[in-house]
């Protein structure tokens, strides 16, 4: 038994293991997109995944509408300029003037928010983040977990709360296409410290209590293409990094190959 | 028997005796600067033993990623503009707006991971074949001192982009500096040139990582291979080659660095390349290991991270940090895992150098302290709360102890014989 062999293969497994676990954060888990409505709505919230395809341009499309009709009113994307939106997204410059940029901003300014940060602060005691690349930061099943729990909260001063950022000070500027729903609690009882116990209110499932102008089908797609736009947004080259990939690990390993071929040629002398 | 060189001629003949005698602009260059001298002594004419394996592809590569990251970097910094309100703004008009960009920036980001994988790999090799041993001592101690270099070089480059993992990744190693008795606090703020963590620390991490770590690293390196060229590679047989020496002079189970282990060495780049590659186009973050998702919001220091966590080359001694209650004996501990393996070479008392020939006790300890080594690094990139600070201190024990034991084991238990000559097997 050679131990350095072991200890090569059992390299090369922690490196596949490294590999398989990125690949899996990369792709997704496939969702149950209506799965969860037919049973207790939103009991399963925290494994809910985005499953978002950013090659799916129709979809990009209309996540950037979205986005410019419900969230540029407070969230700027500071680093990307409607131009190159234009651009990404096959935008033709006629329609990006009409259809998307506010009048009196030029093609080449970035996409700001005419909120002004100051007044936000005041409004909601905390100016709304700037998202170009929250998609990169909290990841796309953060993003489709939060838009996707808002509930009614009388005790909040926005009316709304959230089960992915609970006490978030955003309001939940959705719920016209939503529609409201309220959390039902279960009561569980856990034994603390000294052997007491104590009740806790526990999230189990949603309740609509009030319909929206979106079906619940219609709803979860407008999120997954929001969601796929601010995927987009994080790292607009992102396409294009995957399509050129192809080429270069195809030449590196035709490369590799020849190389061993002249390696194997010239170490046919050495015995 | 001996080897033919690519040339057929032998390799090691000098050539500046016959230089004078050749015309035109190379002879005039050899005659002012001893060119063909040199390839023939270091390159043509070094004898590498004929019996490297895998693990020997590992030093040639470092010195790939050296260079990838020199020019990567020099590219990054035409377009970086360092201070706290511009920093992270130009990585993104990096990533976004420069032509290619993105992928100089994968490059860099994917290099420094890169470069910790393939040194860690190298230094593996060296405990595996006992090459840390005499006659090679200060070849070790060089290679060590370029492994502190990286370290530091990798932390303040991790620092630049001042994402908030930046920020409060070096809020928490510079305050380390901070337990050490007496001048602790005074040195902290020193380090920093400020009372926190701040634009005048960025600047001077910036000049440390684009100017003068590099240099050191590049002297290091240099260096290294010096004392590499003067003592000769060792082999996973752990025998000097050297001592058996055909009729020519040269080594009986050398070969010719080149030609031989050139092109053997450019199927390492190849094989190298293409994983690097998969990562830079598909994975570039590799799931938070690589990039970490919180430096994409940028430094703040109202805000902390859910966890802090060093990047994964760092978490073995990270998780030895926290495993220990009291901050100052955790730094300490910390110090020690990192430098404990200057000392190996006088640690060891095997009669052998290579584990192939050691006995059980050394396979045993040596794999022992791989399993903790790599549990450690899954440690530190985990909360540091029940079972798992429990483990990161058994793993922090069995760490100390492969070092403290070495004396001990390497002389008690029996070895194997040592052949001769290096075991080769010809494809």
């Amino acid at each position: 038994m050679r131990t350095d062999r072991i200890v090569a293969a059992l390299l090369a497994a922690l490196l596949a293991a490294a590999a398989a676990h990125a690949a899996e954060e990369g792709a997704g888990a496939p969702a149950a997109a209506g799965a969860p409505e037919a049973a207790k709505l939103g009991a399963d919230w925290a494994s809910w995944h985005a499953n978002t395809n950013v090659t799916d341009m129709p979809s990009v499309q209309r996540g950037a509408r979205n986005f410019v009709s419900y969230c540029l009113g407070c969230h700027g994307l500071k680093y990307e300029r409607w131009s190159r939106l234009g651009q990404d997204l096959s935008i033709p410059p006629d329609l990006l003037e009409k259809e998307l940029l506010p009048p009196g901003d030029k093609g080449t300014e970035y996409i700001m928010t005419s909120m002004p940060a100051k007044d936000a602060e005041t409004w909601f005691g905390k100016a709304p983040p700037d998202l170009t690349l929250m998609a990169r930061a909290r990841g796309r099943n953060y993003l489709y977990q939060f838009l996707k729990t808002f509930y009614v909260d009388p005790g909040k001063q926005t009316g709304a709360n959230n089960l992915r950022l609970p006490a978030t000070a955003m309001p939940h500027v959705l719920s016209e296409l939503e529609g409201l729903k309220r959390p039902v609690f279960r009561d569980v009882m856990t034994r603390g410290e000294g052997g007491k116990f104590s009740h806790e209110q526990v999230f189990d499932h949603f309740e609509m209590i009030a319909p929206g102008r979106l079906s619940a089908a219609e709803y979860d797609g407008f999120v997954r293409d929001t969601v796929n736009f601010l995927d987009y947004v994080s790292e607009p080259t992102q396409a294009a990094r995957r399509a050129l990939g192809v080429w270069v690990v195809l030449f590196l390993l035709v490369f590799t190959w020849l190389a061993w071929l002249v390696k194997r040629e010239y170490w046919k002398d050495v015995h | 028997m001996a080897v033919k060189t690519a040339s057929g001629a032998p390799a090691a003949l000098p050539a500046g005796a016959e230089a004078p005698a050749k015309r035109g602009f190379w002879a005039w260059l050899n005659r002012r600067m001893p060119i063909e001298e040199f390839v023939a002594t270091q390159v043509t004419g070094y004898y590498a033993p004929k019996n490297f394996n895998i693990w020997y592809f590992f030093g040639s590569l470092a010195g790939l990623v050296l260079v990838l990251q020199l020019f990567s970097g020099i590219y990054l910094t035409m377009f970086y503009k360092v201070g706290e309100a511009t920093s992270f703004d130009s990585v993104e008009y990096i990533m976004r707006e420069v032509d290619y960009g993105w992928l100089i920036r994968y490059l860099h980001s994917t290099g420094a991971s890169a470069f910790f994988i393939v040194v860690y790999l190298h230094m593996y090799r060296a405990l595996l074949y006992g090459s840390y041993r005499a006659p090679r001592e200060l070849l070790w101690l060089l290679g060590m001192c370029i492994y502190l270099a990286l370290m530091a070089e990798a932390f303040m480059g991790y620092v630049l982009p001042w994402g908030n993992m930046s920020f409060w990744g070096a809020q928490v190693i510079v305050n380390l500096f901070g337990t050490i008795p007496g001048i602790g606090p005074g040195l902290v703020e020193w380090i920093r040139g400020d009372y926190g963590i701040a634009d005048a620390t960025l600047n001077r991490f910036f000049a440390l990582h684009v100017a003068l770590l590099p240099l050191a690293l590049l002297l290091l390196v240099a260096l290294h291979l010096v004392a590499l060229r003067q003592t000769g590679s060792n082999n996973p047989d752990g025998i000097e080659i050297k001592a058996k020496l055909g009729p020519d002079g040269h080594p009986l189970d050398g070969v010719p660095f080149h030609p031989y282990y050139t092109v053997k060495d450019v199927v390492g780049i190849g094989v190298f390349a293409v994983l690097f590659a998969i990562v830079v186009f598909f994975v570039p973050t590799l799931g938070g290991l690589f990039l970490e998702a919180p430096n994409f919001e940028p430094a703040n220091p109202l805000s902390t991270p859910e966890h802090i966590a060093p990047v994964w080359y760092f978490t073995p001694y990270y998780a030895i940090l926290r495993a220990v209650p009291d901050q100052r004996l955790g730094a300490l501990l910390m110090l020690l895992a990192v430098s404990a393996f200057i000392f190996l070479p006088w640690l060891d008392r095997s009669p052998v150098k290579s584990i192939r020939y050691k006995g059980w006790m050394s396979r045993g300890a040596l794999t022992l302290f791989s399993v903790s080594f790599v549990a450690l690094g899954y440690l530190g990139l985990q909360p540091a709360e029940g079972l798992y600070v429990m483990l990161a201190r058994i793993f922090t024990v069995i760490y100390f102890l492969f070092f403290l034991l070495m004396p001990f084991y390497t002389r008690l238990e029996p070895v194997k014989p040592v052949p001769e000559r290096v075991t080769y097997h010809a494809h």
